[in-house]
């Protein structure tokens, strides 16, 4: 009873905070789906039903079309993002200093591919473009931790110690 | 204004402002399309339909650029023709190579494309696409991996039925056209009116066929099996068998489908008269008493749905009674099978309609008694056609034959309800003898025929006057329903047909679906209105004989539980 009361304020509290998001943004129409989106992936760490719902409702939009916009772009998310998010750089440099084993690694360690993440919400995966660290090449990030110089024979170290951290 | 412009070495006088391809179908020039619609914004997105204009470097989209005074158009020069050519084999270049196994080999645009330009090779290989076939709906079938993205379906659902349930989602070679969040589709805001399906050019939108399970039923010696088939049918199905459109092929379905080894065939049409009589008694209630008015008709599938997902503060206003399909599947489950002695579970009920909507509507919970569903099955038209065509039945040589008692008498009004409007005038033939206590003297009502989206009608009875309005095409009707929220109009009766035009355009009718056609189907069911004698639903004889036998009269509490049904709101992202 006490858990699902408290689930019912986090619920309720999220929703107040959706509306207080839309409110800032003066144009209330398609103009501002972008911005608008953008502060709610900031605020949640992903877009979640709940939120296309909302700023479809608000802009008046389907919600087909909010998560058409949405899903073009791959700075935005629609699963809860991790405790720890790695970004995994893919750009010219790390590609080419075979960043892609360094995915097949984490995939392997984790069990979850691209964009998905773990069933304890541990960890989310995402592979990006330039993180603007080429001379370290390959590199990646835990949240606003950067790992310069990355083996895939380090990874599962690495994922030890955050979990050692964690606990 | 007429304008000059010379296309393929010929002058032709066009109409300033037409798009090219207008101009050039006026004057009898044939250009491929793939993604244009008639009456739709044109996107320019499959290039199908690119034309050589003198003076641009590049091709032209003929549908998506107006023709002008000085323009040279060439329609089928070499580079024309091979970059057409190339725009095909780039489709097929990642569409599966199955034809031979595909629900409209033989009716596919893309094919007949294929074919029309000379396509004999694979000269690009793409990448096959992984996506999943959605086969969530009981209506429609989705298999992402045959769509070629040219975005009919997406406006059609827009455009004319304004769900928006559907979009281009992702990009680059994951680009796909899906629900909100990529919802399978029976979770999503589909209402299932299937004009996605009969908008879509290849295989990638068909219908969820029961083939296999009506094959077993038919087979089974102990189980008895009923068809019903909605007023619409019998005008809609000519195309398939070479008649003229609109041919009214009523007895010759009967002999088809007891060749086909149905044990009865009964008309949905009966059961439509009793649906009006039961919709006229409860709009009179209502109209007396002033309350929850506008009655609105909850006889269209789609709109039910529609009702339930998008506006459920609506559904008191929805006619509570069941549509004529679900009245008859009742009746054949209880009083028909009273009458014959079979219990009701060894009775298997199958639908052939022009609703696709009907598929999902006959699992409601509120359709079945014991387990045992009103109505087991569906069949489109279109699925009715291929029925024939696999029982061998050459349906051009057969006989007239009557359909089955006890549902055989039907009036002209039963049979109205194909059409947009129908009902309407139906209603108020019905309504007016009930408060007047005789018949209307003039039973046509020349504004609710002819073919705009919103017809208006008031009727004077010594009671008041009613107005009415039937409007068809949903996204018309939402609009309607906003101007009678916001107190701009007014109606004592609303009908709402979701397809344009009625059922005649229903989402299960054949494919293509060519204007022409429907129009003439049109004319069929008004003649048939004109011609008949029997043209109120209320001077039936078997809807009298139900109601003397079985239920006692409408609003009586055995009616009530027979023929009255309930609707819910239902939480889906919209």
């Amino acid at each position: 009873m006490h858990e699902g009361s408290n689930g019912f304020q986090k619920r309720d509290m999220e929703e107040n905070r959706t509306e207080q998001i839309m409110r800032q943004f003066q144009h209330v129409n398609r103009d501002s789906l972008i911005p608008i989106l953008q502060a709610m992936q900031d605020e949640f760490g992903y877009i979640s039903d709940e939120v296309v719902e909302k700023i479809g409702e608000h802009l008046k939009l389907p919600a087909s079309k909010v998560y058409g916009l949405a899903s073009f772009y791959s700075q935005f998310t629609f699963t809860p993002r991790g405790k720890y998010h790695i970004r995994v750089c893919d750009g010219s440099a790390c590609h080419i200093d075979r960043s892609a084993s360094i995915v097949k690694e984490l995939t392997k360690q984790l069990g979850i591919g691209d964009g998905e993440t773990t069933r304890d919400g541990m960890f989310s995966l995402e592979v990006v473009a330039c993180i603007g660290a080429c001379g370290q090449s390959p590199v990646i990030a835990v949240n606003s931790d950067y790992y310069p110089k990355m083996k895939s024979g380090k990874i599962r170290e690495l994922l030890e110690e955050i979990r050692e951290k964690h606990r | 204004m007429m304008i000059k412009i010379e296309v393929n070495n010929r002058t032709f006088s066009v109409n300033r402002g037409d798009t090219i391809l207008a101009a050039l179908r006026n004057n009898g020039i044939q250009v491929p399309t793939l993604c244009s619609m008639s009456d739709l914004s044109p996107t320019g997105a499959c290039r199908m339909c690119v034309v050589e204009v003198e003076g641009f470097e590049s091709l032209v989209p003929a549908c998506s650029f107006r023709v002008e005074e000085w323009m040279k158009i060439k329609t089928h020069s070499a580079r024309v023709l091979q970059a057409r050519k190339t725009n095909v084999e780039l489709l097929l270049s990642s569409h599966p190579d199955d034809c031979l196994y595909c629900e409209r080999n033989g009716n596919c645009e893309l094919q007949k494309l294929a074919e029309d330009l000379h396509v004999r090779n694979r000269n690009i290989q793409g990448h096959k696409s992984s996506f999943k076939i959605d086969t969530s709906s009981p209506a429609i079938i989705r298999d992402p991996g045959k769509c070629i993205l040219c975005g009919r379906c997406v406006r059609v659902c827009e455009e004319i039925a304004g769900v928006s349930t559907i979009d281009f989602e992702r990009r680059g070679d994951r680009l796909m056209i899906a629900t909100a969040m990529a919802e399978p589709l029976h979770f999503s805001s589909c209402i299932e009116c299937g004009m996605c399906v009969v908008s879509c050019p290849t295989g990638a939108l068909t219908d969820h066929a029961q083939f296999q399970e009506l094959a077993d039923s038919l087979d089974q010696v102990e189980t008895t099996v009923t068809a019903q088939y909605t007023p619409e049918v019998p005008v809609s199905l000519a195309e398939e068998f070479g008649f003229k459109p609109g041919t009214d092929l009523k007895g010759i379905i009967n002999n088809a489908l007891r060749r086909i080894g149905f044990d009865y065939v009964f008309e949905t049409a009966c059961c439509g008269d009793m649906y009006i009589v039961e919709q006229a008694s409860e709009f009179i209630s209502r109209f007396m008493k002033k309350e929850n008015l506008p009655l609105i008709s909850s006889r269209c599938t789609a709109w039910v749905n529609y009702v339930e997902t998008f506006q459920p503060a609506l559904i008191s206003h929805l006619t509570p009674v069941r549509s004529p399909h679900q009245l008859t599947g009742k009746l054949i489950n209880t009083w028909f099978a009273q009458m014959k002695k079979i219990p009701a579970n060894r009775i298997h009920n199958v639908l052939i309609t022009n609703c696709i909507a009907s598929k999902g509507e006959v699992n409601r919970r509120e359709y079945a008694m014991n387990n045992s569903p009103d109505i087991d099955f569906v069949l489109t038209t279109r699925e009715l056609a291929r029925l024939i065509k696999l029982n061998g039945i050459d349906i051009q040589s057969l006989e007239a034959e009557p359909s089955d008692g006890p549902f055989h008498a039907v009036s002209s009004a039963g049979k109205l309800l194909a059409i947009a409007g129908g009902e309407t005038e139906a209603t108020l033939r019905t309504v007016y003898h009930e408060i007047a206590k005789k018949e209307m003297q003039e039973s046509r009502q020349a504004k609710l025929r002819g073919n705009k989206s919103v017809r208006e009608e008031m009727i004077s009875t010594p009671k008041g006057d009613i107005s009415v309005v039937a409007v068809s095409g949903l996204k018309n009707a939402i609009k309607l329903l906003e101007e009678v929220k916001d107190g701009k109009r007014t109606y004592d009766f609303i009908e709402v047909m979701v397809c344009p035009d009625g059922c005649v355009n229903g989402g299960g009718q054949s494919i293509p679906a060519r204007e022409q056609s429907i129009k003439a189907r049109v004319k069929t069911i008004n003649e048939l209105d004109k011609n008949e004698a029997i043209k109120a639903a209320h001077k039936n004889t078997a809807v009298a004989k139900i109601y003397q036998e079985f239920a006692r009269g409408p609003r009586t509490d055995e009616s009530k539980e027979l023929f009255l049904t309930r609707f819910e709101a239902r939480k889906v992202l919209r």
